[in-house]
C-alpha cells in the first residue's frame, strides 16, 4: 500500500530562506560577485564547465555562487540548465594542433621544437601557504618575452614519423552521443571518451592512479601536455560553409604507453588521450591513463580483472551527478519502505522468540 | 568572398559584446532590420579528436546565440556567437549584412579592423607571457680532469 503524505511546505520554504541567508554569509563582508568568481576562481569554474559538460564561464560562476562553492551541486545546476537549451548542431572537431598554448610540456623529450613552456603552473611551487595573499592589494604582473605564435608540433607526430607509435586512424563519422542515447556495452572509444571527459575528476583520478599502482598497469609517459585556446568552427547550413563561432580553453594530454609487438608486428608504443574543457591537467592526464587502460581489448592485451579495465564499472560510476542523485535520494523520506522492514524484523524476532533459547 | 566573410564573422563572434556594441555605435544610425530568425539561445556539441588527430568524439556543449536578419536593400546577415548575449548575435548579424554592401570599407575600418587588432594584441600578450616561462636548459658539464 502506498500512503501519500502531505506537509512540510512551510518548513521547506523557511529552510530555503535560511539557505539564502547562509549563502550570503556575514553582511559586514562584501558580497562575492559572479565576475569575481569567474575571474579569480577560474579553476573551479573550469571544473564546473568540464563536468557540467557546458562551456559557459558566466553560468559556471553563477552556479558556484548559488551552490555556496559546492562544485558537484554547481555541476548539477549546469546539467539541469543544459537540458533547457535547444541543440543547434555540432561543431567541427577542434584542432588542438593549432592551439594558442599557454602551457606545453613534454616529459619524454627535453629539446622539442616549440620548447617546454611552463605557463601559469602550480608545479615547482613549494606548497607553502602564502600569507601575503591574505593581506590583499597585490597587483602582480607576469614577465614577458618575445612571443612564438607558431603552432607547436605534436610529440606523437615525431614518433609517428618513425613508425614508433601506433597511428591514430583519422575518420569523420559523427560520434555517438551519450546525452542522446543510453549507454550500451561494449561502448566504442568515442563514447568512453565522452563519459570520461565529463566524469568526476576524483573518480577518474582514482581509476588512473589504480593503473599506476598495478591494477591494469600500462606504463604511461606524458608525451605531451598542452593548455590553451582553440578556435571552434561550425558548419552553418544556411551559408554552406563553416564559420568560427568562438573559442574554448582546453587541456590536452597525450600519453606514450607501453609498447606492443609480435613476431609479425614490430614493437610500437601505444597511446592514451585526454581532452577536457578548461585548465584541468590532473583530469586530462587521468583521462588519458584510463582511456589507455580501457583499450586493452583492441590492443590484444589480457583482461587482468583490474577495475580500470572494466568499462562498465568505469563508465557507469564516473558521472558524479548520476552518482550523487542516487546516493542522496536515500536521505529523502522512505517512511513506508522502512515501515515494512520494521514489520518484517518484528515478525522474525517474534518467530525467534517462540523458539527455545540456547 | 567566402574566405573574407568567414574571417569577419569569426572576428565578430570572438569580439567582446560591449566592444562590438561600441564600434557599431560609431557607424551612426542603424538601418531598419527585418528578423528572419530572431536571436535564439541554444547549445552546440563541441567535438574533439581522439589522439588529437583521429576520429571525432563529443567533448561537451557550448552556449551559442544565433540569428538572421535582412536589411531594407535585401542583404541577409547571419550571427552565430558563443554565449547567451542576444545583442551580440544581433550586432554580429547586422555587421555581417553591412559588410556585404556598399558600406563595407567604412564598416571594415570602424568595426572589423579594430576588433581584429585587439584580438591579435590579446593573443600576442598571452604568447609573450608564455614565452617568458619557456625553459632554457643548461647542460652541467662534469669535469673528469
Amino acid at each position: 500500500m502506498y500512503v501519500a503524505v502531505k506537509g512540510g511546505a512551510r518548513a521547506i520554504e523557511n529552510a530555503h530562506a535560511w539557505l539564502a541567508e547562509e549563502r550570503r554569509g556575514d553582511p559586514g563582508v562584501a558580497e562575492l560577485s559572479v565576475a569575481q568568481i569567474r575571474g579569480q576562481l577560474t579553476l573551479a569554474v573550469d571544473r564546473v564547465m568540464a563536468e557540467g559538460s557546458l562551456y559557459d564561464p558566466d553560468l559556471a560562476a553563477l552556479a558556484i555562487k548559488q551552490a555556496r562553492g559546492d562544485l558537484i551541486e554547481a555541476i548539477f545546476l549546469i546539467r539541469a540548465y543544459r537540458t533547457t537549451l535547444p541543440r543547434l548542431g555540432a561543431t567541427l572537431p577542434v584542432d588542438t594542433g593549432a592551439m594558442a598554448c599557454d602551457r606545453r610540456i613534454s616529459a619524454t623529450f627535453k629539446d622539442l621544437p616549440g620548447g617546454q613552456v611552463l605557463g601559469p603552473t602550480f608545479d615547482y611551487t613549494h606548497r607553502l601557504l602564502d600569507f601575503k595573499l591574505a593581506a590583499e592589494a597585490a597587483q602582480p604582473e607576469a614577465e614577458r618575452a618575445a612571443p612564438d605564435l607558431r603552432p607547436k608540433p605534436r610529440v606523437t607526430e615525431f614518433l609517428n614519423q618513425e613508425g614508433l607509435i601506433q597511428d591514430e586512424a583519422k575518420a569523420e563519422d559523427a560520434p555517438p552521443d551519450l546525452t542522446r542515447a543510453p549507454l550500451e556495452f561494449p561502448a566504442c572509444r568515442a563514447l568512453r571518451q565522452q563519459a570520461l571527459t565529463r566524469g568526476d575528476e576524483g573518480f577518474v583520478l582514482g581509476m588512473a592512479y589504480s593503473t599506476q599502482r598495478g591494477y591494469g598497469r600500462n606504463h604511461a609517459f606524458v608525451g605531451e601536455l598542452r593548455i590553451g585556446t582553440c578556435s571552434v568552427e561550425m558548419e552553418i547550413p544556411e551559408l554552406g560553409f563553416a564559420v568560427e563561432i568562438g573559442e574554448v580553453e582546453v587541456t590536452e594530454c597525450e600519453t606514450v604507453n607501453q609498447f606492443a609487438g609480435s613476431k609479425t608486428e614490430p614493437a610500437q608504443f601505444t597511446r592514451g588521450y585526454g581532452l577536457v574543457f578548461g585548465h584541468g591537467e590532473r583530469k586530462a592526464i587521468s583521462m588519458a591513463l584510463v582511456d589507455r587502460a580501457l583499450r586493452w581489448r583492441e590492443l590484444g592485451e589480457d583482461d587482468t580483472g583490474a577495475p580500470a579495465q572494466d568499462e562498465e564499472f568505469v563508465l557507469q560510476h564516473a558521472d558524479n551527478i548520476q552518482a550523487t542523485g542516487f546516493l542522496e535520494h536515500i536521505k529523502l523520506p522512505h517512511y513506508v519502505d522502512f515501515q515494512s522492514e520494521i514489520e518484517l524484523v518484528r515478525k522474525l524476532r517474534a518467530a525467534a522468540g517462540e523458539a527455545p533459547d540456547d | 568572398m567566402i574566405a573574407a566573410r568567414r574571417c569577419w564573422m569569426g572576428v565578430l563572434a570572438k569580439a567582446r559584446p560591449e566592444r562590438l556594441a561600441e564600434c557599431v555605435a560609431r557607424l551612426g544610425e542603424e538601418p531598419a532590420i527585418h528578423w528572419l530568425r530572431p536571436p535564439e539561445v541554444g547549445a552546440v556539441m563541441v567535438r574533439g579528436r581522439m589522439g588529437g588527430t583521429g576520429a571525432p568524439f563529443n567533448l561537451g556543449e557550448m552556449t551559442v546565440t544565433r540569428c538572421a536578419l535582412r536589411l531594407p536593400d535585401g542583404t541577409v546577415g547571419h550571427g552565430h556567437v558563443q554565449g547567451r548575449d542576444r545583442r551580440h548575435a544581433r550586432q554580429a548579424a547586422l555587421v555581417d549584412a553591412l559588410m556585404q554592401g556598399a558600406r563595407a570599407p567604412e564598416v571594415e575600418a570602424t568595426v572589423i579592423a579594430p576588433l581584429a587588432e585587439e584580438a591579435a594584441a590579446a593573443r600576442r600578450l598571452r604568447a609573450e607571457k608564455a614565452a617568458a616561462t619557456k625553459v632554457e636548459f643548461f647542460t652541467m658539464v662534469r669535469g673528469e680532469d
